[in-house]
């Protein structure tokens, strides 16, 4: 069997009483999209947040390219090559669309320690940076600050900032939220492609988008994770209709 | 930048040049002295604006630093002028080249453990500790007496640069503008760097900044020591304006004030220090000289400026900032 290149076992994180992860485990494997869906509050934004280093676990492991990454941060994780995409997009407001992903650029390079030469001039980072907003359809946007884009231009940004870090994989938090019909359709497309480069975790609500895409599924409730299987074995899957796709058993 | 911004900028630079060659020309010093007490307050809190303007972090504590410079210039004079050596048989001097290097590596040095201990914190604590730190410093300097203690250190003369006559008012201010200029260069270019984009996403936004494979701490921290090392410079040039150094250059009112000519000048604008300062010293000279609680009409202006117009003199002027 091929390494996963991603891997959780057994994590648990409790906020006070409530314990928001309860013994998740999962893995990814080379080339495929591994859909993690599941009811409002179930945990799912919690555990992206643990495997990207956000939130420390309590206990249980990640490993990553089969290193043993539980106790490394977010930069760290970020630059091994683990990209995340917030639920509530989170950028750099004051900058561009083009200097935000100019700046994943420049991380990926590992030049963060330059200290004198303008990057607005410098093509070995506006030129790929561009190349990221064209593939998600931003380009025409490249010169407007963050905080000016939509929210669905906000969203596609989020996918362009992951892009430029050419990752090992894509941890997703509901891309298509607040998308639109046509939004959600163009990315499902893009998304589809995509895990060629990269095997995507894909957190996400939109049930045609999840059944269109996945190669497998995982259902998160109540912090533990009830199945794992193919789209056609979760449609099934009798505990899975009860928990969470709301039909009587 | 604007097209006005530029505007306000290039005549806020001449500005100094031109106050201090009309009073050489008239024959009054003491408007040159005035012209560089606000090039080297500018100069300092050019320093402080890569912390505070680029990186969002407010650092109560800088007068540390600007104290800091100020006794390596004093220090290294006494013991130039005494023929002592200062420690592990190295000589004293009065050379302003030597004593500006030592200046800026030791507040680079000293930065460096305040900012690996202080950037663990945000907000209202980073305020705190920094402001901890360089009270610290404050206490040791007065209770130190080999260096005046609380009396301060008085330079018997100005220190020379070679080729220049610094104990003249207009050659000294020459060497202060040309350092406040290259200061500002040195902004202007970290601004726009890859440095500079790093350091101003750590302030917009942390969690991205780290998403992506930055560490806003090492960044932080990068800024913290430069934004020390060039508030230092400008400390060993006040100790050589006034010929004398004590420890209130290290008092947290210089940390108050540094904050304060920011705020005033415009934060994160390159020119807003030096915008500031000339207006904090100009209220200072008007004022002071009227009523010695001018302090209470700055901060009446002070009001107005966080209530009325955010970005400063330089806001007011230049209009919003750009960015790309
Ligand atoms: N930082 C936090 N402190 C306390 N409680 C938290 C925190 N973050 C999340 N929670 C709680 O943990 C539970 C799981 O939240 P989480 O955001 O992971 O759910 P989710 O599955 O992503 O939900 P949604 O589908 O609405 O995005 C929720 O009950 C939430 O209120
Ligand atoms: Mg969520």
């Amino acid at each position: 069997m091929v390494e996963p290149v991603l891997d959780v076992k057994g994590l648990e994180k409790s906020f006070g009483a409530l314990k928001a992860t309860n013994g998740a485990s999962l893995d990814l494997r080379p080339g495929e999209i591994h859909a993690l869906i599941g009811p409002n509050g179930a945990g799912k934004s919690t555990l992206i947040n643990q495997i990207s280093g956000a939130l420390a676990p309590d206990a249980g492991s990640i490993r990553f390219l089969g290193t043993d990454i539980t106790m490394l941060d977010t930069a760290r994780r970020a630059r091994m090559g683990l990209a995340r995409t917030f639920q509530i997009s989170s950028l750099a407001q004051e900058f561009s669309a083009l200097r935000n992903v100019m700046l994943a650029v420049q991380a990926r390079q590992g030049t963060s320690l330059r200290f004198f030469r303008p990057v607005a001039s410098d093509v070995s980072l506006t030129e790929p940076a561009m190349r990221m907003l064209s593939r998600v359809g931003l380009a025409d946007r490249a010169n407007v600050p963050a905080a000016a884009l939509s929210h669905g231009e906000r969203r596609q940004l989020e996918i362009a900032v992951a892009l430029a870090m050419e990752p090992k994989a894509f941890l997703l938090d509901e891309p298509m939220a607040g998308m639109g019909p046509e939004g959600s359709k163009a990315l499902t497309g893009f998304l589809d492609g995509l895990r060629r480069e990269a095997p995507i975790l894909l957190v996400e609500h939109d049930m045609d988008a999840v059944f269109a895409l996945a190669d497998r599924v995982s259902v998160l409730v109540y912090g533990r994770i009830i199945a794992t299987g193919s789209v056609s074995e979760i449609r099934n899957d009798p505990e899975v209709r009860r928990a969470y796709l709301g039909e009587p058993a | 930048m604007g097209a006005r911004e530029t505007t306000v900028n290039v005549l806020l630079v001449l500005l100094l040049p031109a106050v201090a060659l009309t009073a050489l020309f008239i024959g009054e010093a003491f408007y040159i002295t005035l012209a560089t007490r606000i090039a080297i307050l500018a100069l300092a809190a050019v320093g402080l604006n890569i912390a505070l303007g680029l990186g969002g972090l407010v650092s109560f504590g800088h007068a540390a630093f600007f104290g800091l410079g100020g006794y390596v210039a004093g220090v290294l004079a006494t013991h130039a002028f005494n023929m002592e050596p200062v420690a592990f048989g190295l000589p004293g001097t009065t050379a302003m080249p030597a004593i500006w290097l030592v200046a800026i590596l030791l507040c680079g040095l000293v930065a460096l453990p305040i900012g690996l201990v202080s950037l663990r914190t945000s907000g209202v604590y980073f305020i705190m500790i920094t402001l901890a730190f360089a009270q610290m410093i404050y206490y040791f300097a007065i209770s130190w007496p080999a260096y005046g203690g609380e009396d301060g250190l008085s330079l018997s003369m100005r220190n020379g640069f070679p080729g220049l006559n610094t104990a003249k008012p207009f050659p000294y201010f020459v060497v202060v503008f040309v350092l406040l200029l290259a200061g500002l260069l040195l902004f202007h270019r970290l601004r726009a760097s890859r440095f500079g984009a790093a350091l101003e996403a750590a302030r917009q936004n942390p969690a991205r900044l780290a998403a992506i494979g930055i560490s806003p701490f090492a960044i932080r921290l990068v800024a913290f020591v430069l934004s020390a090392m060039i508030t230092g410079l400008a400390g060993a040039l006040f100790a050589d304006l006034n010929r004398f150094v004590s420890p209130s250059m290290l008092s947290w009112h210089m940390s108050g004030e540094l904050i304060v000519l920011i705020i005033l000048g415009g934060k994160n604008r390159l020119f807003g220090p030096l915008a500031g300062a000339a207006l904090y010293v100009l209220f200072e000279y008007a004022l002071g000289g009227l009523t010695e609680r001018w302090q209470l009409f700055l901060g009446l202006v002070l009001l107005a400026v966080v209530f009325f117009a955010r970005g400063g003199l330089i806001g007011l002027l230049a209009g919003r900032p750009r960015h790309g």
